[in-house]
């Protein structure tokens, strides 16, 4: 068998090395030959036809664009374009940078547990791991960048997943698996030193904090005075309370069981926020204004972080993962089945300017910070380094898990993308334009749109008016957060397959309580992983912090940690200028000033393993990571128009109040100028934070490899090479040599096979 | 059609299995498997007390959710 393996790279340290196995049995790995199937004529015809399907749809999309293009185009461009990635991108990663080691045992066999430690089935894995990474991220960010048109959100999301996301994703998960499933913080303490590990510690607390509040904020400004989405959103805490008490003391472990039941009482719940939505006392009861809104939400989140595990956050996890999986398993069918007819330009009058009223500042690099989930995003980097190392059964199923599970991803935001753009351009910009611009009326939002001077645009109050009444809303104006346009472009789309014009009410307010579920379960669980992190950094000083079980202590960081997220969210309700707009930069720079820190420790560690050859699959997206997210918070810092930049915007409402002026810009009193003042200071502040400690960790990374460039490489960090003693096939479908070798381990008797057993 | 129903009911069959390893029904499962291996001579936990256990456990080490 060890003949067959790769020979060791010349420090010894980082690729693969032949481990002898137990000789009773069938070898652990596919012999080396047998992994690169021999090219037939059907498979060339296959990847040919393919290639072809794919450059087709993207000449439909970037060279024919005519009057109209069909929705069609953009699934078939991205899907093929994923197909080759995987096929020969990521291919190219495994064997010349990742090269892993079927022989050696992964963290799930050499520590086995039961629990935490259990060789997973790779399809289940893939499903696991694509519900943690997937969120509500990827269906906000595309939604705003339609702003410029469809071809340069297109474009980044599925070339930016190629290059940038899926590696991310795919090198942290094997560099984490080697590691025994240590995390980002670990690694990037190990790999860059005490200063660089700190700053990227301080930096994923400080990311974690803008990234809950921002996903908060887009929850309220959904539900805002919206009786209906308020009364069904609510009723999933007493289902999920429901759900918890039934898994613990009716039937315990029936996940599955419970679930359903979940499903079915969530979509009573929808149906029932319609028939309350329609009484007097029901309009009275749920009709909340956003501050109210936020506070509940704060206190919620204060109340779920406090609360066991059992009784709230891991029902409501459950709930959130069967609507995840199957709505956008509903969603891709619809758009095959519907094929929406897309009357949006390639490239909008936006593209090539900065004043746009939704993602304010140039194309480049504003457009590469509003999409960041779904292209590259940062915070997978803590779930590909954690939990998904610890379950993978063989070190070569990671590129399915990483990189595919991060192509499934991008594939959600380029739905979310068609069903944003399946909607027309002039509700589009109602809906998104801030109330400051709009103030907040039909008449208003007419007039603003109308003005915008978009070709093909001919809002009509209407308009407005009968797609408020279709999705059962009292108004549709200035629903600002990407979550309402979406909503409407689903029911859009659903209501051409189900139900037709009458269910666009329903589906509106599915969409809305399927992002609602997503994000509070990622408020709840990033408000707990942030309070863990405090702890962890606070009990450096104070021992007792320490002990996650010490409840006072727990409390004490909970209660910073909501404080901290609540201050921004009410800071971003409040805001004169509209919130969302001015706080989602600051969203896409934080996730992305995170996946800039996870791509430099994935080259710290490349260049130590002595591959420098490989280096630049990393470096690549790692300089246009660092490019754009420090070209971003330097405009937001030192532009001097006050619409991009903030503190630009902050100096001249101050020298406004100075001047005792009574009314500025969009701030209609006094007291609103000064909340912008204090707003601005704020986000200010936060773009000077995030930058400092980026260049620190892309710095010390840069040191790091250098070092190791003189050097000719470094020590590793990897846990010890153990022999493995299962086999299980790396793909999604096991190629006919891996069914052999598969078929061999079964044919073997009982009490031969070994005691770590996958399904 | 027998060739038929045994497809339809080992595809229904396979449905099941995915469902319920991926929300995690076969989480008890698992550690029962490994518990037997491992020490086989003392009992196991009851489904109850492994879910009260395994709880507690997430309680004391949160896991992140992605955005």
């Amino acid at each position: 068998m060890s003949g067959s393996l790769k020979t060791p790279p010349p420090t010894g340290s980082g690729g693969s090395s032949a481990i002898p196995s137990d000789a009773k049995l069938p070898p652990t790995a596919v012999r080396e030959e047998a992994l690169e199937p021999r090219w037939t004529p059907l498979k060339v015809a296959i990847w040919v036809a393919i290639a072809l399907l794919g450059g087709l749809s993207w000449t439909m999309l970037a060279i024919v664009r005519g009057e109209t293009v069909n929705a069609i185009w953009f699934v078939f461009a991205a899907v093929c374009t994923y197909l080759i990635a995987y096929r020969f991108y990521s291919k190219l990663i495994e064997r010349k940078l990742v090269q892993p080691d079927d022989t050696r045992a992964t963290p799930a066999e050499y520590k086995a547990d039961g629990k935490d430690y259990v060789p997973t089935d790779r399809r289940v894995l893939y499903g696991h791991h694509f519900a943690a990474i997937a969120g509500a991220g990827p269906l906000v960010g595309p939604v705003l960048a339609v702003q410029m048109g469809y071809l340069p959100g297109t474009i980044w999301i599925i070339i930016g997943v190629i290059f940038a996301g899926a590696v991310q994703d795919y090198l942290v998960l094997f560099f984490s698996m080697r590691r025994g499933g240590r995390s980002l913080g670990q690694m990037a303490r190990e790999e860059l030193g005490l200063i660089g590990g700190t700053a990227a510690l301080i930096a994923t607390l400080a990311i974690m904090v803008i990234i809950v509040a921002i996903l908060a904020l887009v929850v309220v400004n959904a539900l805002g005075e919206s009786p209906w989405g308020v009364f069904s959103v609510a009723m999933t805490i007493p289902i999920a309370l429901f759900m918890g008490v039934y898994l613990r003391y009716i039937r315990p472990g029936r996940i599955t069981e419970v679930s359903i039941i979940g499903f079915v009482l969530l979509m009573a719940a929808i149906i029932g926020g319609g028939m309350i939505a329609e009484t007097d006392w029901g309009v009275a009861l749920f009709s909340l204004d956003r501050v109210t809104i936020a506070i509940g939400i704060i206190v919620y989140g204060f109340i779920a972080a406090v609360l066991p595990v059992w009784l709230l956050l891991a029902p409501r996890d459950y709930l959130s993962t069967f609507m995840k999986i199957g709505t956008i398993v509903m969603l891709a069918v619809a758009i095959i089945v519907v094929r929406p007819e897309i009357t949006v330009p390639a490239f909008s009058e936006f593209a090539g300017r900065s004043d746009g009223p939704i993602v304010s500042g140039s194309l480049f690099p504003f457009l590469f910070v509003t999409i960041a989930c779904g292209a590259l995003s940062g915070f997978h980097a803590l779930i590909a380094s954690g939990t998904t190392p610890k379950l993978v059964q063989k070190e070569r199923q990671t590129r399915f898990i990483g990189y595919g599970g991060m192509l499934m991803e991008s594939f959600v935001a380029i739905m979310a993308l068609v069903a944003a753009l399946s909607i027309d351009r002039g509700i589009y910009f109602a809906m998104n334009s801030s109330a400051a611009a709009t103030g907040g009326t039909i008449e208003g939002a007419v007039a603003f749109v109308n003005g915008l001077g978009l070709a093909g645009v001919n809002l009509t109050g209407e308009m407005l008016s009968s797609m408020a009444a279709n999705v059962g809303e009292e108004s549709i104006v200035s629903r600002t957060g990407g979550a309402p346009t979406l909503a409407v472009g689903l029911a859009q789309i659903m209501q051409g397959v189900f139900g037709g014009a009458g269910m666009m009410a329903f589906w509106y307010h599915f969409a809305i309580m399927f992002e609602a579920l997503f994000i509070l379960t990622a408020v709840d669980a990033g408000t707990r992983v942030a309070r863990f992190m405090l702890q962890d950094t606070v009990g450096n000083f104070l021992p007792r912090f320490k002990n996650t079980g010490w409840r006072v202590g727990a409390w004490i960081c909970t209660a910073i940690m909501v404080l901290a997220w609540g201050a921004i969210l009410i800071m971003g309700v409040t805001d004169p200028l509209g919130g969302i707009n001015t706080l989602f930069p600051l969203f896409g720079i934080a996730n992305q000033l995170l996946a800039a820190i996870a791509l430099a420790v994935c080259m710290a560690i490349v260049a130590k393993r002595g591959l420098f050859r490989w280096l630049w699959i990393p470096a690549v997206p790692l300089a246009f990571a660092a490019v754009v997210t420090i070209t971003a918070s330097f405009l937001k810092i030192f532009s001097t128009v006050p619409a991009v930049g903030y503190w630009a915007n902050h100096n001249a409402f101050r020298a406004a109040l100075d001047a005792g002026e009574t009314s500025f810009g969009a701030a209609q009193t006094r007291e609103a100028m000064e909340a912008v003042v204090r707003n601005t200071f704020v986000q200010g502040t936060l773009s000077i934070v995030f930058v400092t400690l980026a260049i620190i960790v892309i710095a010390t990374a840069i040191v790091a490899t250098v070092k190791s460039y003189q050097s000719g490489g470094g020590a590793s960090s990897e846990d010890p090479a153990l022999p493995s003693e299962i086999y299980a096939p790396s793909g999604f479908v096991a190629t006919p040599a891996e069914k052999e070798l598969e078929a061999e381990w079964e044919a073997l008797p009982a009490d031969h096979k070994p005691t770590v057993r996958a399904h | 059609m027998p060739g038929m129903t045994a497809t339809v009911r080992r595809a229904v069959r396979g449905v099941g299995w995915y469902v319920t390893a991926l929300m995690g029904d076969t989480a008890y499962g698992n550690y029962v498997a490994h518990h037997r291996s491992t020490h086989g001579d003392e009992a196991p936990l009851t489904e109850r007390e492994f879910w009260k256990e395994r709880y507690r456990e997430q309680d004391l080490t949160p896991g992140s959710r992605c955005c």
